[in-house]
C-alpha cells in the first residue's frame, strides 16, 4: 500500500512536469513580449531595463528553471496587466472564492448524481427512472452557462427568488444558482454511473442472500448492495471533480461570481499571461492531486484490489 | 494476390462463424446490417438522426435560407424582440438578424462534428494500431505518451494552446503557415479551433482500438494470414483494421457532442471563432450579457445547440448499441 502511494505521487511529478513545460513552451512562443504597449512602444533602453527586471533576458532554459524553481516555492511571478501585484497575491484574492464555489458543487454533483443514480436503479423503468434519465440526459446535454443563464432567467428576473449573480459567501443564496448549474454536468455523469452500477449488483447473489436471510429492502440496499456499486462510481468521482474546477471558467462568468475561473477568462482576453499560466499549474496540479485521492480511495472502498 | 484475398475472405467468415453461430445461420445479413437494423429500432437514436439530418440542410442550405447575411447589421431594428416583421427570432444587439445567425451557426458546428471525427480516427487508429501490433516499447513508448497527456486537463490545454494561436496566426507572413493562417481568416477561425480541440480528441480511441488489437492479433486468422506470408503492413491494414472498425466508428460519434460543446465554450469564453462568425457558443455569451433586457438573444442558440448535441449523444449511444449489444458501460 505504501509502495503505491509512493509510486503514485511520483507518478504525478511527469505529469505535472509536462503541464509546466507545455505551458512555458506556449506562452513563451507567443508574439510580442509582455511589455509591448501597443501605440507607444517603449524606448529600446527602458524595455531592456524591465527585461533585466523581470529575467526575461537570460537563455530561455535558465528562465525554464528559475521559472520552475519559483512555481515550487509558490512564486508564480508579477502580473503583466494588473501592476504592482504579483500572481499569487491575485490567487489570495480570487481563489478561495472559486474554492467554495467548487466544494459546494461537488457537493451538490455528488448527492444529486448518487441520489438520482440509485432511486432509478431501485425503481427501473418506473417514472421516477424516466424522470432522472431524462434529467440526466439534460445534464450532459446543456451545457452550465446556458442551464446558469436559464435559471437566472426563470428565479431571479421573473420570480425575483434569487438574486441575478454576484457572491457573498458560501451560506447566501447567491451560491445556489452558480453551484446548481456547475453541479449538473458531473451529477447526470455520476447518476448514469450510479444506475448502471446498481442494477449490475442488485443481481449478485450475495444481494439475494442479503434478502433471503430476511433483511428488509433499505439494509440490503443501502449495507449490501450500494457499497459494491459505489466501486466503479469512485472511478468517476474524479473526473466529476475536475469538470467542476474547470467549469468555473462558464459558471463564474455567467453569475458574475468573483473568482479565479472568471479572472482567468479575463486574463485569457487581456492576455496576461502569466495569470494564465500560474492558473493553469494551480488547476492543473488540484486536477491531478484529487485523482490521486480518488484512486487510493478506491482501494478503501474494494479491499480486493491489491495495489499491485 | 487475388488468391490471397479469396483465403483471408474465408478465414475471416469461418472466424466469424465460430465466435457466432448466430450470425452464421443467416448468411445473408452482414455486421452493417446487422447494425443497421438495431440501430433503427432505437427511437431516441432514429429523432437523433433525423434533427442532425435537419441541421444538415440548414448548413449546406444556409445561402439560400437564410433571411440575411449573418454579418448584416440593421443599425434602425437593433434589439428587436421575435416576431417583429421581418426578423422573426428578433435581432441582436448590433441589429443582426438572430434567426440567420443560427442558421449559418450550424456550419461552424457541423464542420466542428465533421472534422474532429476524422481527427480522432486519423490520430486515434494509427496510433493504437502501431501500439497494440508491434508491442514492446513502442506501446510502452506510445501509452505513457497517451497517459501524460490523458492527465492533462483538457479544456486548460486547450485555452493554452488557442491563446497562443490567437496571437500567432495574424503575425504570419510567410512560409508553409501561410495557407493555414488564410484559410483560418477565411473561416472565422475554425483552424485554430480544429487544432485545438483535436490535438488532444483521440486519447480514448487509441487505447481503445489498440486493446482490441491486442486480443485480436492473438486469433487464428492473424496467425493464417502471417503463415501464408503477409506482411505487417498487410495485417495490419487488411486483417485489423477492419475488425476495430465498429469501435472506431462508435468512439469517434461520441466525440462528436464534446467537440460540439468543446467549441461553443472556447467561443463563450472569446478566444474560438472570430467574430462577427456566428458560432452558437458566441452567440450564447453575448446573449448572457444582455440577458436581462433582452434573453431572446440567449434562448434560440441554447436550444439549437443543446439538442445538436442531445442528437448526438442518442446517436452515439444507439451505435453503440447497435455495433455491439454486448458492449457495457
Amino acid at each position: 500500500m505504501t509502495r503505491y502511494i509512493v509510486r503514485r505521487v511520483l507518478l504525478l511529478v511527469p505529469t505535472l512536469l509536462a503541464v509546466y513545460t507545455i505551458s512555458f513552451v506556449l506562452i513563451h512562443a507567443m508574439p510580442g513580449g509582455p511589455f509591448d504597449t501597443g501605440d507607444k512602444p517603449l524606448s529600446a533602453e527602458a524595455l531592456a531595463r524591465l527585461n533585466a527586471a523581470y529575467g526575461l533576458d537570460k537563455p530561455l532554459w535558465q528562465q525554464y528553471l528559475s521559472y520552475l524553481w519559483n512555481v515550487l516555492h509558490g512564486d508564480f511571478g508579477p502580473s503583466l496587466v494588473q501592476q504592482g501585484r504579483s500572481v499569487s497575491d491575485i490567487f489570495k484574492d480570487f481563489f478561495p472564492v472559486s474554492l467554495q464555489l467548487g466544494l459546494l458543487a461537488f457537493l451538490f454533483a455528488v448527492v444529486m448524481g448518487l441520489a438520482a443514480g440509485v432511486f432509478s436503479a431501485i425503481r427501473q423503468n418506473t417514472p421516477v427512472d424516466y424522470f432522472c434519465t431524462f434529467g440526466a440526459i439534460i445534464g450532459i446535454s446543456a451545457p452550465s452557462y446556458v442551464v446558469a443563464s436559464l435559471l437566472i432567467l426563470l428565479f431571479a428576473n421573473t420570480f425575483h427568488l434569487l438574486p441575478t449573480g454576484g457572491w457573498n459567501g458560501l451560506f447566501d443564496k447567491a451560491a445556489l444558482i452558480p453551484a446548481f448549474a456547475l453541479a449538473l454536468g458531473p451529477a447526470a455523469i455520476l447518476a448514469r454511473y450510479t444506475r448502471s452500477s446498481l442494477l449490475d449488483v442488485l443481481r449478485q447473489d450475495y444481494v439475494r442472500t442479503a434478502r433471503a436471510k430476511g433483511l428488509d429492502e433499505r439494509s440490503a440496499i443501502v449495507r449490501h448492495a450500494l457499497r459494491n456499486a459505489m466501486i466503479p462510481v469512485a472511478t468517476v468521482m474524479g473526473l466529476s471533480f475536475a469538470n467542476v474546477i474547470t467549469g468555473s471558467f462558464f459558471i463564474e462568468t455567467t453569475c458574475n461570481v468573483p473568482g479565479l475561473g472568471r479572472y482567468f477568462v479575463k486574463s485569457v482576453n487581456g492576455r496576461d499571461y502569466s495569470v494564465m499560466f500560474g492558473t493553469v499549474l494551480l488547476f492543473a496540479a488540484i486536477i491531478a492531486v484529487m485523482n490521486l485521492i480518488v484512486d487510493l480511495l478506491y482501494g478503501v472502498l474494494d479491499p480486493r484490489i491489491a495495489y499491485e | 494476390m487475388a488468391t490471397n484475398t479469396t483465403v483471408t475472405a474465408q478465414t475471416d467468415a469461418a472466424a466469424r462463424d465460430r465466435i457466432s453461430p448466430i450470425a452464421a445461420a443467416q448468411k445473408s445479413s452482414s455486421l452493417t446490417r446487422d447494425a443497421w437494423r438495431r440501430f433503427t429500432r432505437n427511437k431516441a437514436a432514429l429523432a437523433g438522426l433525423f434533427f442532425i439530418a435537419f441541421v444538415f440542410f440548414l448548413a449546406a442550405a444556409a445561402d439560400v435560407i437564410a433571411p440575411y447575411n449573418f454579418a448584416r447589421q440593421d443599425l434602425n431594428a437593433v434589439n428587436r424582440p421575435p416576431g417583429t416583421a421581418g426578423y422573426l427570432l428578433g435581432t441582436d444587439q448590433l441589429g443582426r438578424d438572430v434567426l440567420s445567425r443560427i442558421i449559418y451557426g450550424t456550419r461552424i458546428s457541423m464542420m466542428v462534428g465533421l472534422v474532429i471525427p476524422l481527427m480522432i480516427i486519423a490520430i486515434g487508429v494509427p496510433v493504437g494500431l502501431i501500439a497494440g501490433y508491434f508491442g514492446k516499447g513502442i506501446d510502452t513508448f506510445l501509452m505513457r505518451l497517451v497517459d501524460v497527456l490523458y492527465a492533462i486537463p483538457n479544456l486548460l490545454f486547450v485555452v493554452l494552446l488557442m491563446t497562443y494561436l490567437r496571437a500567432k496566426f495574424p503575425t504570419i507572413t510567410s512560409g508553409w503557415m501561410l495557407p493555414v493562417k488564410n484559410f483560418d481568416k477565411a473561416t472565422g477561425g475554425m483552424v485554430g479551433v480544429f487544432i485545438g480541440l483535436g490535438i488532444l480528441s483521440w486519447l480514448t480511441t487509441s487505447r481503445l482500438v489498440r486493446g482490441q488489437v491486442l486480443s485480436l492479433k492473438q486469433k487464428e486468422f492473424v496467425e493464417a494470414a502471417r503463415a501464408l506470408g503477409a506482411k505487417n503492413s498487410r495485417i495490419i491494414s487488411r486483417h485489423l483494421l477492419p475488425n476495430t472498425l465498429a469501435v472506431v466508428i462508435v468512439a469517434a460519434t461520441l466525440g462528436i457532442p464534446s467537440a460540439i460543446l468543446g467549441e461553443a465554450g472556447i467561443s463563450f469564453i472569446g478566444i474560438g471563432v472570430n467574430p462577427p462568425t456566428p458560432s452558437w457558443g458566441l452567440m450564447i455569451s453575448e446573449g448572457v450579457q444582455y440577458l436581462r433586457a433582452y434573453p431572446y438573444m440567449l434562448i434560440s442558440p441554447a436550444i439549437m445547440l443543446s439538442l445538436t448535441v442531445l442528437s448526438f449523444n442518442f446517436i452515439g449511444d444507439g451505435l453503440r448499441d447497435a455495433f455491439d449489444p454486448w458492449m457495457k458501460k
